[in-house]
């Protein structure tokens, strides 16, 4: 079994640079190891194109360990391809059949422009950060942080949002390229802490205004978001965030 | 609050507020269409109550104002919405097992129930409001004979019939993803609540489609 291995066909979406207009390629690849991640079927691809003198397909990636969310890519019809719950490095080629043809895409939003290839500018997501994610009080060092008491149910639901890796799956799995989960993660996490209560209002306002500002659609509850999580974020965050920003706006 | 109500989740606010409203009609109107089964008179005599009363006449223009901000807010919603995607769309996207077919398709619901709602309005609201319904008398006050109108309506043309059906059921489709969405939009929800607000919105579903379509067919088929 381990040493399974499979024929596939890709579909890769090929772009130079942000005003190409793009098109598909497609390309064989024999021989790809079951075991392997779909980040290493795509090393593969690239030592292929490479020795037959050809441009590799350029895509982010980073730590390869499921945790940076770099690996952006939409792979038959699905952000990180049809396994739940994983990025595209923590996905293995054996949920692939032998002669199947993959599509991959980069992830597809007007707030996302095409870099090249399958690499997205994903630093939108950073603006609405520097909107307003984060607290401006001196918290002091480390072990000072110990000295606020915070009840375990309150600190494991603010980990729960703080899990966010920032990778934009949520964005490119909605309809409307909404950026609400990821908005409602990073509000959420703060606005659960004694320590990011105190902003809590202006940043709520700050970061939606920025959030439109930038491009992302609106949310329309369908709940799509969360399936493709490769963090198992909660749509619950989301109405955490309605009612934080209703109550910043309607209650000041 | 003008930039409240700009921004998208004012928007979907006045959705979620316009919509609330909406599922609280069409609850009260099944109800009172209900009364067609019992008879001429109970229904008549209901009729003729909705039609007098100093509540439903204050209600009725803030009504059409609940169907106005629901419907334009809708299709500006969905059309910037639409592109926001950017200039390429994805050659290739599989959606079942991330969402309801009703929550992605609202718009076309939406769409089917407004022609509906057009039909509706001229073959009763206009004609209740601008003349050409029978009178009668019950309990020796004179009404408008609504109960004839609606059942010759619905005994005339199995083609209207279908219409009103289709009505009822992509109603019932729309308010399968609209009720808990509602309440989600106004932050009213979380893991739990999600389960509770799904639960009695497809129950109502059911009853508000159930209701509506059931009338039609029942008079063309069993009268």
């Amino acid at each position: 079994m381990a040493n399974k291995t499979i024929n596939i066909k890709l579909r890769v979406w090929r772009q130079n640079g942000p005003h190409d207009k793009g098109h598909f390629e497609e390309y064989e690849l024999n021989n790809v190891p079951t075991a392997a991640s779909f980040l290493e079927m795509m090393d593969l691809l690239n030592e292929k194109l490479i020795s037959e003198g050809k441009e590799p397909v350029a895509f982010d990636h980073d730590c390869r360990e499921g945790i940076c969310g770099a690996c952006s890519m939409y792979i038959n019809g699905r952000a990180h391809g049809p396994a739940t719950g994983v990025t595209t490095c923590q996905l293995h080629m054996r949920l692939f059949k032998d002669g199947e043809t993959i599509t991959v895409e980069p992830w597809r939003a007007k707030a996302f422009p095409v870099i090249k290839d399958l690499m997205v500018d994903r630093s939108a997501l950073d603006e609405i950060i520097k909107a307003g994610g984060y607290i401006s009080v001196n918290t002091g060092g480390a072990p000072d942080a110990n000295t606020i008491p915070i009840p375990k149910d309150v600190a494991s639901r603010a980990f729960d949002a703080a899990n966010c890796i920032g990778c934009g799956a949520c964005v490119a799995t909605c309809k409307n390229s909404s950026a609400m989960l990821f908005v409602a993660a990073k509000v959420s996490h703060l606005a659960l802490l004694p320590q990011g209560q105190v902003e809590a209002k202006e940043r709520v306002k700050k970061m939606i205004a920025k959030m439109d500002e930038l491009g992302f659609g609106s949310c329309t509850n369908t709940g799509a978001c969360e399936v493709e999580c490769p963090k198992g974020i909660s749509i619950a965050f989301i109405a955490k965030l309605n009612r934080e920003y209703l109550n910043a706006n309607l209650m000041p | 609050m003008a930039g409240f109500l700009n921004s998208s989740i004012g928007k979907k606010f006045l959705m979620s507020i316009s919509g609330l409203f909406l599922i609280l009609f069409v609850g009260l109107h099944a109800t009172l269409n209900s009364l067609l089964l019992i008879g001429p008179d109970t229904y008549n005599i209901a009729a003729h109550f909705m039609a007098t009363n100093v509540f439903i006449k204050i209600m009725e223009p803030i009504l059409a104002l609940g169907f106005i901000v629901h419907i334009i807010y809708a299709f500006i919603l969905e059309i910037s919405n639409y592109y926001k995607r950017g200039p390429v769309r994805y050659a290739m996207t599989v959606r079942r097992h991330q969402s309801t077919w009703s929550s992605r398709n609202m718009i076309w619901l939406g769409i089917i129930i407004f022609v509906f709602l057009a039909v509706h309005l001229a073959n009763f609201f206009w004609k209740v409001k601008f003349g050409g319904v029978p009178e009668t008398t019950v309990n020796g006050v004179k009404m408008h004979d609504t109960y004839t109108l609606v059942v010759s309506l619905f005994q005339a043309n199995i083609w209207i019939d279908l219409l009103y059906v289709l009505g009822a059921i992509a109603l019932g489709f729309h308010l399968h993803h609209a009720f808990w969405s509602a309440f989600q939009t106004l932050g009213w929800s979380n893991e739990k609540w999600r389960k509770i607000w799904t639960t009695l919105g497809d129950i109502y579903a059911v009853i508000i489609a159930f209701t509506f379509g059931i009338i039609p067919l029942y008079f063309y088929f069993v009268k």
